[in-house]
């Protein structure tokens, strides 16, 4: 969890650009991989200059809970927990969970889902019923809205392990934040010798 | 050099706590707790370790502080229950190296069986208490917390919320600086609490909260932002930053060191504003104590008195008080989406031991680990869970009276049988009861993430030690009868537990088979579904496991037929032992693969 950044100049930096603010919610079951991706979007933003706070609940994320991380960016943040309905972007790894979560987007907010599936098993008692029509649901509930089957595309990449980092690819287009040091961040933070394929992947969320 | 990084509030603690010399640390895990030992752990030079239970956690940072070593011992809010007794008594005795206790409270309950207010433990004990407001205070506050120890011979409360231990924010850290152990010196009326050394420290206590009370009238932790001086908000910890981002412009107290309170100091600020309103998370712990001082002012009015605080509940409230004038905005109702609660793992061995326990009618007395996710449905077969190590000392209770007609079973983790299940058996077997006492034995910590413990063979550090041995242990309580049993043997377990119930006296039954995710993931073959012999009885859709679903494929007489995840499937075999039809078969069993549904 401890990210390091080699530049201390950054705080100087923001008291005088004054850094747009942006609330970024990233959604997801226990286990798809949403605390890491808050995790690399804190360092890109840090290391752009921004004061940023992350914040999430995750006591229950390996048992395949609900999980939800906050991340903010601004020239000063105070609270680490997003007003409701004050997400400038959402980010859902899972559909279902897109669903669960879009009140939280503003107006005019940006709503990035994964056209991925994962059943919770209650629903084994029919009382509970997935949601099959989540994306039509979701339609005009956003300003602006990107579906996207970032397991389809990383596995047209070779691998399907690199979802995560397609995902990445399309959240970066929603923030104005010098694709350098994302690209920078990706390469430190994945497994040795993966550095290329998840570059790739991530210009892959960029562009579909 | 000084380094800047975003860490969580527990990590700046960590760091901070070795910045600052502190030569041994001690918890016991709980979320939002853990991760302080875990990151200290990883530091060189000094001791870190996992105790038994806070209690003992305490005691041995006690030592350590009369060793004259610097200390850190940390767990969450309810650990400090169990380590009161200590603690109401070592506030009397003072310190020698600086100590610092670390509460991490759970407002909201994320991870929590109560959301008790751990500020009232400061006044209770009378210690110093400081409050960090984000990671970059965790980490000072820790240093400044054991100076003030020092300083006032008192072990000094850092307390925590979730929302502080569990964000990441930037932190500036600094090199480490070493503090020598300057060795245990005896002396007799300030360490032995018998009454006529004691009813002196009482009144040296005493003293000392004044003295307290003088350095927070004057310390800059305690500050004042000005501004609008047509309200000042009084607040602390992370309550500060939703304040903060609710009314901008007001003038603000800021409390760091909130207890014992600034309260002249509070005076005069209340004097130079219109209104004083208290915005504090849980009890009205700062409010009454402005009223009880005969400063007017505002606040559990306007806020809740449970569960967590945020920005927008803040800011409702400061509407409602009529100081914000920006109402808040209405965001669209959230949209039904059906639950997703968390579940027991994929092969995790508690299963087939409340499956046979909810097919056998029982009474089931829990406790809290993992195993309490079986009282969701579709188990539901946790009929009581109050605290760590309750789950006995319950089902004795109801076995005493007779006060149920069904088998009566206690069902405990072996990381909370030790932390405080071991007396329950004592009594059990001293008060020659009838009961079923099962331990769980996955051989971890699993519900806080994995930690050691003393029966897993290994150190905080994951370096080889000695391993309690359960069975041993229950024969030398003096237990009836004790015996291991397989929980992936379903007919085996069944059978042990049955023969349990008509046994009289004390039985203790240990479970073999460990954790799925910790210390290692565990995957073994898969079992599959033989689609064309299933009858559609739904007898495996009903153990809760995450890696069986519905197919969407139905039976002639239109009944679901199940599918098993071959990629989630740890092959425990549970499913396969209860189904009636035998048609749940490991995936390389010959000859009725082809006959498989996908
Ligand atoms: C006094 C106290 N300390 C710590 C906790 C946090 N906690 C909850 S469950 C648990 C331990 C669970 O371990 P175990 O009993 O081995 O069960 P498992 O989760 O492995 O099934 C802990 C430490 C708590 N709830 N209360």
């Amino acid at each position: 969890m401890t990210l390091a950044t080699e530049n201390p100049a950054p705080r100087a930096a923001a008291a005088v650009l004054q850094l747009k603010s942006m609330n970024i919610l990233i959604v997801g079951v226990g286990g798809q991989g949403v605390l890491l991706a808050s995790a690399i979007l804190s360092e890109v933003a840090l290391l752009a200059g921004y004061d940023v706070k992350k914040s999430e609940v995750h006591g229950m994320s390996q048992r395949g809970g609900v999980v939800s991380s906050h991340v903010r960016l601004g020239t000063v943040v105070h609270s680490p927990v997003i007003p409701n309905g004050a997400a400038d972007v959402i980010l859902a790894f899972e559909k279902a969970e897109a669903l669960r979560w879009v009140h939280e987007l503003k107006a005019g907010g940006f709503l990035i889902v994964n056209d991925q599936k994962l059943v919770p098993p209650i629903a084994v008692d029919p009382k509970y019923v997935y949601p099959d029509d989540a994306l039509e649901l979701l339609q005009g509930r956003a300003e602006r809205l990107r579906v996207l089957n970032a397991a389809a595309i990383a596995r047209k990449l070779g691998n399907e392990r690199l979802a995560n980092t397609v995902l990445l690819g399309a959240l970066s287009t929603g923030l104005d934040i010098d694709l350098d040091l994302w690209r920078q961040v990706i390469s430190r933070r994945v497994p040795k010798g993966t550095a290329e394929a998840n570059l790739k992947a991530f210009e892959a969320g960029r562009n579909q | 050099m000084n380094q800047r990084l975003l860490l969580s509030g527990d990590e700046a603690i960590a760091h901070g706590a070795k910045a600052a010399g502190v030569r041994f640390a001690a918890a016991y895990p709980g979320t939002p707790s853990t991760e302080i030992m875990e990151t200290f752990a990883r530091f060189p030079g000094s001791h870190a370790q996992w105790s038994p239970n806070e209690k003992v956690a305490f005691e041995v940072g006690i030592g350590a502080s009369l060793a004259g070593a610097r200390t850190l011992v940390c767990m969450k809010h309810v650990g400090v229950n169990v380590a009161a007794d200590p603690l109401m008594t070592f506030a009397y005795t003072g310190v020698k190296g600086g100590f610092v206790l670390v509460s991490a409270d759970d407002p909201e309950m994320h991870s929590s069986q109560n959301e008790q207010d751990n500020r009232t433990w400061a006044k209770f004990a009378k210690i110093p208490m400081l409050e960090p407001s984000d990671s970059q205070e965790c980490y000072d506050f820790t240093g400044l917390a054991l100076d003030l120890s020092e300083q006032f011979d008192a072990p000094v409360l850092l307390r925590i919320t979730t929302r502080i231990a569990h964000s990441l924010t930037p932190v500036e850290v600094r090199e480490w600086t070493e503090v020598p152990v300057t060795g245990f010196t005896p002396d007799i009326p300030k360490y032995v609490m018998m009454p006529n050394w004691a009813r002196p420290r009482h009144q040296a206590v005493l003293q000392r909260l004044e003295a307290l009370r003088q350095y927070s009238e004057t310390t800059p932790l305690n500050r004042i932002e000005w501004g609008d001086r047509q309200v000042g908000i009084v607040t602390s910890g992370i309550s500060y930053q939703h304040a903060r981002e609710a009314l901008p412009g007001a003038s603000i107290f800021k409390l760091g060191f909130s207890y014992p309170l600034p309260l002249e100091k509070l005076r005069e600020f209340a004097s130079q504003v219109e209104r004083v309103i208290v915005v504090e998370e849980l009890e009205p712990f700062i409010e009454e104590a402005l009223k009880a001082h005969g400063i007017a002012c505002e606040g559990k009015k306007y806020f809740p008195v449970y569960g967590e605080l945020n920005p927008t509940l803040a800011a409702r409230g400061l509407v409602q008080a009529g100081v914000r004038s920006e109402p808040v905005a209405e965001t669209p109702a959230p949209v039904e989406v059906l639950p997703r609660p968390p579940v027991l793992c994929a092969g995790c061995g508690h299963r087939s031991i409340f499956y046979a326990l909810r097919r056998m009618g029982a009474h089931v007395f829990g406790d809290i680990g993992c195993y309490t996710l079986s009282a969701l449905p579709p188990l539901e077969t946790v009929h009581a869970c109050i605290c760590m190590g309750a789950s006995i000392g319950m089902a004795v209770g109801v076995s005493q009276t007779q006060g149920s007609k069904r088998p009566v079973f206690a069902v405990i983790g072996d990381s909370t049988f030790l932390h405080s299940g071991i007396t329950g058996v004592l009594d059990a077997v001293y008060n020659q009861a009838n009961v079923t006492i099962i331990i769980l034995d996955n051989h971890i910590t699993a519900m806080t993430g994995g930690q050691a413990h003393p029966a897993t063979g290994m150190t905080l550090q994951g370096k080889p030690t000695k391993s309690v041995d359960f069975v041993a242990l229950a024969k030398v309580l003096g237990a009836d009868h004790v015996e291991t049993i397989d929980p992936y043997d379903f007919n085996a377990t069944w059978e042990t537990l049955k023969a349990s119930v008509a046994r009289p006296g004390v039985n203790v039954l240990v479970t073999t088979r460990p954790c799925m995710l910790f210390p290692r993931k565990v995957k073994q073959e898969p079992y599959i579904i033989v689609a064309g012999d299933c009858n559609g009885c739904g007898v495996c859709l009903k153990i809760g496991c995450p890696a069986i679903a519905r197919s969407g494929e139905v039976t002639d007489k239109n009944l679901a037929i199940p599918v098993i995840d071959t990629a989630a499937c740890t092959g425990c075999r549970l499913c396969a032992d209860i189904c009636p039809q035998d048609c749940i078969i490991l995936k390389s069993q010959p000859g009725r693969e082809s006959e498989v549904k996908a």
